[in-house]
Protein backbone atom coordinates (compact mmCIF):
# COMPACT_ATOMS: atom_id res chain seq x y z
CA UNK A 1 0.00 0.00 0.00
CA UNK A 2 1.26 3.10 -0.79
CA UNK A 3 0.49 4.55 2.92
CA UNK A 4 2.50 2.07 4.47
CA UNK A 5 5.25 2.21 1.94
CA UNK A 6 5.86 6.29 2.98
CA UNK A 7 5.14 5.26 6.78
CA UNK A 8 7.86 2.85 6.52
CA UNK A 9 10.64 5.33 4.64
CA UNK A 10 10.49 8.31 7.09
CA UNK A 11 10.61 5.56 9.90
CA UNK A 12 13.57 3.89 8.16
CA UNK A 13 15.45 7.31 7.64
CA UNK A 14 14.71 8.96 11.54
CA UNK A 15 15.35 5.39 12.46
CA UNK A 16 19.17 5.54 10.85
CA UNK A 17 19.16 9.60 11.94
CA UNK A 18 18.57 8.43 15.92
CA UNK A 19 21.75 6.12 15.29
CA UNK A 20 23.47 8.80 14.17
CA UNK A 21 22.68 11.71 16.74
CA UNK A 22 23.67 8.83 19.35
CA UNK A 23 26.60 7.73 18.29
CA UNK A 24 28.20 10.68 17.43
CA UNK A 25 27.09 12.42 20.75
CA UNK A 26 29.13 9.52 22.91
CA UNK A 27 31.62 9.76 20.36
CA UNK A 28 31.92 13.10 21.56
CA UNK A 29 31.00 13.21 25.14
CA UNK A 30 33.50 9.92 25.64
CA UNK A 31 36.45 11.39 24.23
CA UNK A 32 35.90 14.75 25.70
CA UNK A 33 35.39 13.06 29.40
CA UNK A 34 38.54 10.82 28.88
CA UNK A 35 40.99 14.06 27.92
CA UNK A 36 39.80 15.35 31.17
CA UNK A 37 40.25 12.51 32.79
CA UNK A 38 43.23 12.36 31.22
CA UNK A 39 44.75 16.10 32.67
CA UNK A 40 42.67 15.40 35.90
CA UNK A 41 44.92 12.57 36.48
CA UNK A 42 48.20 14.13 35.25
CA UNK A 43 47.63 16.95 37.82
CA UNK A 44 46.71 14.91 41.03
CA UNK A 45 50.16 13.23 40.09
CA UNK A 46 51.88 16.50 39.99
CA UNK A 47 50.22 17.73 42.82
CA UNK A 48 48.24 15.55 45.53
CA UNK A 49 47.11 18.30 47.64
CA UNK A 50 44.74 20.01 45.34
CA UNK A 51 42.74 16.83 44.66
CA UNK A 52 39.71 17.83 46.82
CA UNK A 53 39.36 21.29 44.83
CA UNK A 54 40.04 19.47 41.30
CA UNK A 55 37.87 16.75 41.98
CA UNK A 56 34.83 19.06 42.39
CA UNK A 57 35.86 20.99 39.25
CA UNK A 58 36.19 17.39 36.98
CA UNK A 59 32.46 16.43 38.19
CA UNK A 60 31.08 19.95 36.76
CA UNK A 61 32.88 19.54 33.91
CA UNK A 62 31.68 15.96 33.47
CA UNK A 63 28.27 17.47 33.38
CA UNK A 64 28.48 20.45 31.47
CA UNK A 65 30.33 17.66 28.70
CA UNK A 66 27.57 15.67 29.05
CA UNK A 67 25.17 18.17 28.15
CA UNK A 68 25.22 17.94 24.65
CA UNK A 69 24.84 14.33 24.41
CA UNK A 70 22.03 13.91 26.71
CA UNK A 71 20.35 16.45 24.92
CA UNK A 72 20.94 14.78 21.67
CA UNK A 73 19.71 11.70 23.47
CA UNK A 74 16.27 12.87 25.20
CA UNK A 75 15.48 13.90 21.14
CA UNK A 76 16.66 11.01 19.89
CA UNK A 77 13.93 9.51 22.28
CA UNK A 78 11.32 11.63 21.92
CA UNK A 79 11.25 11.20 17.99
CA UNK A 80 11.59 7.04 18.41
CA UNK A 81 8.48 6.61 20.52
CA UNK A 82 6.17 10.33 18.81
CA UNK A 83 7.49 10.74 15.42
CA UNK A 84 6.31 14.30 14.48
CA UNK A 85 7.99 13.62 11.17
CA UNK A 86 5.31 11.20 10.27
CA UNK A 87 2.17 14.19 11.06
CA UNK A 88 2.98 15.17 7.62
CA UNK A 89 2.20 12.09 5.82
CA UNK A 90 -0.73 11.07 7.94
CA UNK A 91 -2.20 14.33 7.16
CA UNK A 92 -1.97 13.91 3.34
CA UNK A 93 -2.69 10.27 3.60
CA UNK A 94 -6.10 10.98 6.07
CA UNK A 95 -7.50 14.55 4.23
CA UNK B 1 1.98 -4.04 31.35
CA UNK B 2 2.28 -5.96 28.45
CA UNK B 3 1.21 -9.27 26.64
CA UNK B 4 3.36 -9.30 23.86
CA UNK B 5 7.11 -7.83 23.98
CA UNK B 6 7.05 -5.41 21.07
CA UNK B 7 4.05 -3.56 20.45
CA UNK B 8 3.19 -3.66 24.30
CA UNK B 9 6.46 -1.81 25.00
CA UNK B 10 6.00 0.93 22.58
CA UNK B 11 2.46 1.52 24.17
CA UNK B 12 3.59 1.40 27.93
CA UNK B 13 6.56 3.62 27.17
CA UNK B 14 3.91 6.21 25.41
CA UNK B 15 1.70 5.35 28.41
CA UNK B 16 4.24 5.91 30.90
CA UNK B 17 5.38 8.88 28.88
CA UNK B 18 2.61 11.34 28.72
CA UNK B 19 1.34 14.14 31.10
CA UNK B 20 -1.67 14.05 32.98
CA UNK B 21 -3.20 17.39 31.79
CA UNK B 22 -7.03 18.25 32.83
CA UNK B 23 -9.16 17.25 29.93
CA UNK B 24 -11.50 19.97 30.36
CA UNK B 25 -9.45 22.96 31.10
CA UNK B 26 -6.20 22.57 29.25
CA UNK B 27 -5.52 22.86 25.41
CA UNK B 28 -3.20 20.52 23.93
CA UNK B 29 0.63 21.65 22.46
CA UNK B 30 2.30 24.79 23.76
CA UNK B 31 -0.41 26.08 26.52
CA UNK B 32 -1.14 22.56 28.14
CA UNK B 33 -0.87 22.57 31.89
CA UNK B 34 0.93 19.37 33.55
CA UNK B 35 -1.18 19.15 36.97
CA UNK B 36 1.21 16.37 37.98
CA UNK B 37 4.35 17.87 37.24
CA UNK B 38 3.24 20.96 39.18
CA UNK B 39 1.76 18.97 41.94
CA UNK B 40 4.90 16.94 42.80
CA UNK B 41 7.23 20.14 42.60
CA UNK B 42 5.30 21.74 44.76
CA UNK B 43 4.47 18.92 47.17
CA UNK B 44 8.49 18.85 47.48
CA UNK B 45 8.86 22.33 47.69
CA UNK B 46 6.65 22.42 50.51
CA UNK B 47 9.14 19.31 52.19
CA UNK B 48 11.89 21.07 51.54
CA UNK B 49 11.21 24.46 53.24
CA UNK B 50 9.33 22.82 56.13
CA UNK B 51 12.35 20.21 57.11
CA UNK B 52 14.57 23.39 56.83
CA UNK B 53 12.42 25.37 58.36
CA UNK B 54 11.78 23.26 61.32
CA UNK B 55 15.31 22.44 61.97
CA UNK B 56 16.36 26.00 61.58
CA UNK B 57 13.91 26.71 64.50
CA UNK B 58 15.62 24.33 66.72
CA UNK B 59 19.07 25.40 66.07
CA UNK B 60 21.03 25.06 69.25
CA UNK B 61 24.88 26.59 69.33
CA UNK B 62 25.97 23.61 71.83
CA UNK B 63 25.96 20.04 70.46
CA UNK B 64 23.99 19.47 67.66
CA UNK B 65 21.52 16.29 66.48
CA UNK B 66 22.04 14.43 63.55
CA UNK B 67 18.91 16.20 61.49
CA UNK B 68 20.83 19.54 62.16
CA UNK B 69 24.23 18.62 61.44
CA UNK B 70 22.90 17.16 57.98
CA UNK B 71 21.26 20.87 57.17
CA UNK B 72 24.55 22.42 58.27
CA UNK B 73 26.30 20.69 56.14
CA UNK B 74 24.53 21.56 53.06
CA UNK B 75 24.42 25.32 54.03
CA UNK B 76 27.70 25.03 53.85
CA UNK B 77 28.35 23.23 51.41
CA UNK B 78 26.30 25.87 49.26
CA UNK B 79 27.38 28.90 51.01
CA UNK B 80 31.09 27.70 50.10
CA UNK B 81 30.18 27.45 46.69
CA UNK B 82 28.58 31.47 46.41
CA UNK B 83 31.81 32.54 48.62
CA UNK B 84 33.92 30.85 46.01
CA UNK B 85 32.43 32.31 42.36
CA UNK B 86 30.30 35.93 44.32
CA UNK B 87 32.25 38.93 45.85
CA UNK B 88 29.10 40.57 46.89
CA UNK B 89 26.14 40.88 49.51
CA UNK B 90 25.41 37.06 49.86
CA UNK B 91 22.06 37.41 51.82
CA UNK B 92 20.11 36.54 48.31
CA UNK B 93 22.33 34.41 45.83
CA UNK B 94 22.77 32.12 49.08
CA UNK B 95 19.04 31.57 49.82
CA UNK B 96 18.39 31.24 45.97
CA UNK B 97 21.38 28.76 45.32
CA UNK B 98 20.40 26.41 48.30
CA UNK B 99 16.89 25.99 47.13
CA UNK B 100 18.07 25.57 43.33
CA UNK B 101 20.02 22.84 44.79
CA UNK B 102 17.72 20.88 47.21
CA UNK B 103 14.58 21.62 45.29
CA UNK B 104 16.00 20.24 41.89
CA UNK B 105 18.17 17.65 43.75
CA UNK B 106 14.81 16.10 45.48
CA UNK B 107 12.62 16.51 42.12
CA UNK B 108 15.30 14.79 40.39
CA UNK B 109 15.51 12.14 43.31
CA UNK B 110 11.80 11.09 42.08
CA UNK B 111 13.47 9.22 39.44
CA UNK B 112 14.51 6.69 41.81
CA UNK B 113 11.26 5.62 42.62
CA UNK B 114 10.19 2.85 40.92
CA UNK B 115 8.48 3.20 37.10
CA UNK B 116 5.30 2.28 38.27
CA UNK B 117 4.86 3.09 41.78
CA UNK B 118 3.29 6.74 41.16
CA UNK B 119 1.26 5.93 38.47
CA UNK B 120 -0.25 2.73 39.64
CA UNK B 121 -1.22 4.81 42.98
CA UNK B 122 -2.99 7.48 41.02
CA UNK B 123 -4.44 4.95 38.70
CA UNK B 124 -6.00 3.85 42.12
CA UNK B 125 -7.19 7.58 42.34
CA UNK B 126 -8.82 7.29 38.75
CA UNK B 127 -6.02 9.38 37.08
CA UNK B 128 -5.04 7.86 34.01
CA UNK B 129 -1.32 9.02 33.36
CA UNK B 130 1.15 10.47 35.65
CA UNK B 131 4.52 11.10 35.24
CA UNK B 132 6.36 11.49 38.89
CA UNK B 133 9.68 13.58 37.74
CA UNK B 134 8.80 17.03 37.48
CA UNK B 135 12.36 17.98 35.66
CA UNK B 136 11.68 16.02 32.77
CA UNK B 137 9.19 18.13 31.71
CA UNK B 138 10.27 20.89 29.66
CA UNK B 139 7.88 23.18 31.17
CA UNK B 140 9.35 23.09 34.33
CA UNK B 141 13.33 22.98 33.72
CA UNK B 142 12.65 26.49 31.81
CA UNK B 143 10.34 28.18 33.89
CA UNK B 144 13.51 28.13 36.60
CA UNK B 145 15.71 29.04 33.83
CA UNK B 146 14.02 31.83 32.32
CA UNK B 147 13.61 32.92 36.23
CA UNK B 148 17.46 32.43 36.29
CA UNK B 149 17.41 34.86 33.20
CA UNK B 150 15.18 37.48 34.37
CA UNK B 151 17.53 37.52 37.60
CA UNK B 152 20.83 38.05 36.24
CA UNK B 153 18.77 40.69 33.53
CA UNK B 154 17.68 42.35 36.58
CA UNK B 155 21.07 42.59 38.15
CA UNK B 156 22.69 43.64 35.16
CA UNK B 157 20.46 46.52 35.36
CA UNK B 158 21.18 46.79 39.06
CA UNK B 159 24.93 46.78 38.90
CA UNK B 160 25.25 48.85 35.87
CA UNK B 161 22.21 51.65 35.61
CA UNK B 162 19.97 51.41 32.71
CA UNK B 163 21.95 53.43 30.35
CA UNK B 164 25.47 51.36 31.07
CA UNK B 165 23.81 48.33 30.61
CA UNK B 166 22.33 49.24 26.92
CA UNK B 167 25.70 50.96 26.54
CA UNK B 168 27.49 47.75 27.54
CA UNK B 169 24.79 45.95 25.40
CA UNK B 170 25.90 47.67 22.31
CA UNK B 171 30.10 48.58 22.63
CA UNK B 172 31.17 44.90 24.03
CA UNK B 173 32.83 42.77 23.52
CA UNK B 174 33.98 44.45 20.33
CA UNK B 175 33.87 48.21 20.33
CA UNK B 176 32.25 51.48 20.49
CA UNK B 177 32.34 52.40 17.01
CA UNK B 178 28.95 52.57 15.43
CA UNK B 179 30.02 50.48 13.08
CA UNK B 180 30.37 47.86 15.38
CA UNK B 181 27.08 48.26 17.19
CA UNK B 182 24.82 45.63 15.27
CA UNK B 183 27.36 42.60 15.74
CA UNK B 184 28.12 43.72 19.10
CA UNK B 185 23.75 43.47 20.03
CA UNK B 186 23.78 39.65 18.05
CA UNK B 187 26.46 38.82 20.13
CA UNK B 188 25.20 39.78 23.36
CA UNK B 189 21.68 38.36 22.68
CA UNK B 190 23.01 35.18 21.51
CA UNK B 191 24.73 35.28 24.84
CA UNK B 192 22.13 36.42 27.10
CA UNK B 193 19.50 34.16 25.17
CA UNK B 194 21.89 31.01 24.92
CA UNK B 195 22.13 30.71 29.16
CA UNK B 196 18.60 29.91 29.80
CA UNK B 197 18.63 27.40 26.77
CA UNK B 198 21.33 25.27 27.27
CA UNK B 199 20.96 25.91 31.01
CA UNK B 200 17.02 24.28 31.11
CA UNK B 201 17.82 21.29 28.14
CA UNK B 202 20.82 20.09 30.41
CA UNK B 203 18.77 19.23 33.01
CA UNK B 204 15.78 18.00 31.03
CA UNK B 205 17.74 15.82 28.54
CA UNK B 206 19.46 13.94 31.54
CA UNK B 207 15.87 13.19 33.44
CA UNK B 208 14.32 12.61 30.66
CA UNK B 209 17.11 9.83 28.98
CA UNK B 210 17.42 8.53 32.20
CA UNK B 211 13.62 8.00 32.86
CA UNK B 212 13.19 6.47 29.52
CA UNK B 213 16.20 3.88 29.93
CA UNK B 214 14.52 3.45 33.01
CA UNK B 215 11.27 2.45 31.38
CA UNK B 216 13.24 0.27 28.95
CA UNK B 217 14.62 -1.18 31.32
CA UNK B 218 11.25 -2.44 32.91
CA UNK B 219 10.10 -2.97 29.57
CA UNK B 220 12.30 -6.14 30.19
CA UNK B 221 10.57 -7.57 32.68
CA UNK B 222 7.51 -8.25 30.09
CA UNK B 223 9.84 -9.85 27.67
CA UNK B 224 9.12 -13.26 28.28
CA UNK B 225 12.43 -15.28 29.56
CA UNK B 226 13.70 -15.80 33.08
CA UNK B 227 17.06 -14.82 31.72
CA UNK B 228 15.58 -11.30 30.57
CA UNK B 229 13.75 -11.11 34.24
CA UNK B 230 16.79 -11.25 35.84
CA UNK B 231 19.22 -8.84 33.20
CA UNK B 232 16.55 -6.87 34.06
CA UNK B 233 16.85 -7.05 37.84
CA UNK B 234 20.38 -6.00 37.66
CA UNK B 235 20.46 -3.59 34.38
CA UNK B 236 17.40 -1.76 36.72
CA UNK B 237 19.64 -1.79 39.95
CA UNK B 238 23.17 -0.86 37.76
CA UNK B 239 21.18 1.87 36.02
CA UNK B 240 19.61 2.98 39.27
CA UNK B 241 23.23 3.46 41.18
CA UNK B 242 24.57 5.42 37.95
CA UNK B 243 21.56 7.58 38.05
CA UNK B 244 22.28 8.67 41.95
CA UNK B 245 25.41 10.08 40.77
CA UNK B 246 23.52 11.74 37.02
CA UNK B 247 21.16 13.37 39.41
CA UNK B 248 23.43 14.72 42.02
CA UNK B 249 26.00 16.41 39.69
CA UNK B 250 22.89 17.43 37.40
CA UNK B 251 21.49 19.76 40.73
CA UNK B 252 25.18 21.02 41.30
CA UNK B 253 25.33 21.87 37.99
CA UNK B 254 22.22 23.89 37.69
CA UNK B 255 23.27 25.48 41.33
CA UNK B 256 26.96 26.33 39.96
CA UNK B 257 25.70 27.41 36.59
CA UNK B 258 23.21 30.04 38.49
CA UNK B 259 25.63 31.71 40.78
CA UNK B 260 28.01 31.80 38.34
CA UNK B 261 25.34 33.87 35.55
CA UNK B 262 24.07 35.94 38.73
CA UNK B 263 27.72 36.98 39.70
CA UNK B 264 28.56 37.85 36.23
CA UNK B 265 26.17 39.82 36.15
CA UNK B 266 27.14 41.61 38.78
CA UNK B 267 30.81 42.38 37.41
CA UNK B 268 31.56 46.09 35.98
CA UNK B 269 33.56 46.76 33.38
Amino acid sequence: MELAAHLAQVQGFTAIALGLIIGFGALGACIGIGIMGSKFLEAAARQPELVPLLQGRMFLLAGLIDAAFLIGVALAMFFAFTNPLLTAVKAVAGG
Amino acid sequence: MASEPQGGLTEYITHHLTHFKPVRMSPEGFWSVHIDSLTVSLVLGVIFCFWFWSKARKATSGVPSKGQAFVEIILEFVDGQVKDVFHGDRRFLGPLALTVFVWVFLMNAMDLLPVDLLPWITHQFGIGHFRSVPTADLNLTFAMSITVLLLVIFYSFKAKGLGGFTHELFTAPFGAHPALWIPNFVLNIVELLSKPVSLSMRLFGNMYAGELVFMLIAGLFSAGSWILYGMGIVGYAVWGIFHILIISIQAFIFMVLTIVYISMAHDHH
